[in-house]
């Protein structure tokens, strides 16, 4: 069997880490500028989970974006595309400029990711509920194919509303899908309310647990916490593992953080400018 | 052709690794001899059919070439946006299988009737779509779908029906219709499990003195359009067969095909379920009766249509 899980971490910079997610959430905010785009606030609620990710957690080789034996990421919200693309292009899936098209006519980079058209994008996403029984049957064929590789779906908590999350959560449970990794961003907002009070998702690390998986609550902009845990997957329990990370929708930005209005809006050439103050970039 | 399905597929498995069977909840002991060879590549889904669909995306996404199975409305409906957006969009190779298309299940009521699928997955992009007509199209068309890197859906009817081949299908190829009876006066095209129908309605004709050539067009998707422009060029009448709705199904296509080429039918008749659900109890034959897809009523309408 060939293994591509590394036994050896390396130690996790939390500094570069930190400051690897203000440099995304400033390049998003830019692009919705640019793009006059929505779901802003969406992307900055998960920038410090993206950013553990690719710059820490995952087996991946911009490379080689075909390479069978890489960790698959798959932003199952895909309205958070604009910190997907910024992340892949930093990366080097693509050129940092190509951002520039983000939502413009013609280009690659359309409000949700695309299906078999850039580089690094591993599912079309942005209807809810369908990144984690694809990432559910990429884990299943890598079992199949002998192919050790993990599956991270970064799921909204909106999306939680969504019944075939939760079917694919109890065939994951029941296929013990242990390098299965869910991470919900939970900023206690969905498009047009709160969440709890839309459809009641408390307790939901209880939920996700109830469904069979090795749950944990994280702070969701804790890169380096975040950073660990997903890199202990799979981490021994033999189950699915969930990280119910608590976030902040807009986090970031003093005037965008907790305002639901955000999720929507895209911000003034002002705005941007002040945004980036506050995060440091400027 | 159920269990003709069950057994190439285990041929199948037997010669291809990629293959992977899906099953939501369906078939028990139907698939014993699979599970016994392949166990690791058998996986019960549970009735749960949007992440079925969803994992067999995915699997097919890499590499292997998943088939998803159960009862025809709840391997399409239920799941339509999962074959829309899972498998159609990312182009993913998933071979779906339905069992109990059109009112093969009739006993059982409209839910589990089958009349709007093939309307609602021929109009996905990427998507082929296939109606064997007997059990020994079933297994040419699984065969055949193994070769194809795209979605295809395959939409069966139940166990034991007539079987009109004489044999296994050597030729067959998807999206090329199948001549069963050379005819000179109408042409029956037939598709999915209406094709023993046509054939005893061909029977009936010829009583009459009318000869019909019976076509087995078993791929909706693509359309074999040399079959019909020869048809509709031959022929005094062209019918169309299917146990589907009138509205999107396979006559609706050759109507589409019609109006896009710019033919002129001398005569055309299309033989469907109305806009409408079955809700009386009754078999399947019953049920033809009743909405006038029988052999004798299919003859008789045609005569009157000739004369």
């Amino acid at each position: 069997m060939n293994v591509a899980v590394r036994n050896t971490a390396p130690p996790i910079d939390a500094a570069a880490l930190k400051a690897q997610a203000a440099l995304l959430r400033g390049k998003v905010i830019e692009m919705s500028h640019a793009a006059q785009a929505a779901h802003l606030a969406s992307s900055l609620s998960c920038a410090d989970i993206v950013t553990a990710a690719y710059w820490h957690v995952l087996n991946v080789d911009p490379a080689k974006p075909k390479d069978p034996l890489r960790d698959r990421f798959i932003l199952s919200k895909g309205h958070a595309a604009a910190a997907l693309y910024a992340t892949l292009a930093m990366k080097g899936y693509f050129p940092l400029k190509e951002l520039d098209t983000y939502c413009q006519d013609g280009g690659r980079l359309a409000e949700h990711p695309p299906a078999n058209l850039l580089p690094g994008v591993e599912a079309a996403t942005g209807s809810l509920g369908h990144g984690l029984p694809l990432g559910c049957g990429m884990a299943l064929s890598g079992r199949i194919k002998g192919e050790r590789f993990r599956v991270f779906a970064l799921l909204s908590d909106g999306e939680n509303n969504e019944g075939s999350v939760w079917e694919a959560a109890m065939f994951a449970a029941a296929q013990k899908l242990e390098n299965v990794c869910v991470i919900v961003d939970y900023n206690k907002w969905q498009a047009t309310g709160r969440s709890n009070e839309t459809l009641m998702l408390a307790p939901l690390r209880e939920k996700w647990t109830a469904f069979g998986w090795d749950a944990h609550e994280i702070d969701g902009h804790d890169v380096a916490a975040l950073a660990a845990a997903m890199q202990r997957i799979p981490n021994g329990s033999g189950k699915p593992v969930a990280l119910v990370a608590h976030t902040v929708k807009g986090k970031g930005v003093s005037f965008m953080e907790d305002d639901n209005n955000w999720h929507y809006r895209a911000p003034t050439a002002d705005e941007v400018v002040k945004a980036k103050k506050e995060l440091g970039l400027i | 052709m159920r269990n003709a399905f069950a057994d190439e597929l285990t041929k199948l498995g037997n010669e291809d690794a990629r293959v992977v069977m899906l099953s939501g909840d369906i078939g028990n002991r139907l698939f014993d001899k699979f599970k016994d060879k392949h166990p690791g590549r058998f996986f019960n889904c549970g009735v749960a059919e949007a992440n079925m669909m969803g994992v067999a995306a995915g699997m097919a996404m890499n590499g292997l070439r998943p088939v998803a199975y159960t009862i025809t409305p709840f391997v399409t409906t239920r799941c339509l946006e999962q074959i829309r957006t899972d498998v159609c969009y990312h182009e993913a190779p998933v071979t779906i299988v339905s069992v109990g298309g059109g009112l093969a299940y009739s006993g059982l009521g409209p839910t589990h009737h089958a009349c709007e699928d093939i309307s609602f997955l021929r109009a996905l992009p990427n998507m082929v779509v296939i109606c064997p007509g007997d059990a020994h199209e079933v297994r040419a068309a699984l065969r055949a779908t193994m070769q194809q890197d795209s979605p295809v859906y395959i939409r069966m009817g139940k166990k034991g029906e007539p079987v009109v081949h004489a044999g296994p299908l050597s030729e067959f190829a998807i999206g090329k219709a199948i001549t069963i009876s050379v005819g000179s006066d109408v042409c029956l095209l037939s598709t999915g499990n209406m094709l023993p129908e046509a054939v005893e309605a061909s029977h009936r004709l010829k009583e009459h003195g009318i000869s019909a050539e019976v076509v087995s067009f078993h791929t909706v998707k693509p359309l074999d359009q040399d079959c019909l422009r020869n048809a509709f060029a031959k022929f005094r009448l062209v019918a169309t067969l299917e146990e589907h709705s009138l509205i999107g199904g396979f006559g609706a296509a050759v109507s589409e095909w019609l109006t896009d080429t710019e033919t002129q039918p001398r005569k055309f008749l299309r033989f469907g379920t109305p806009d409408a659900f079955f809700k009386k109890s009754g078999e399947q034959e019953y049920a033809r009766e009743v909405l006038g897809l029988a052999a004798h009523q299919i003859a008789d309408k045609i005569l009157h249509a000739l004369s």
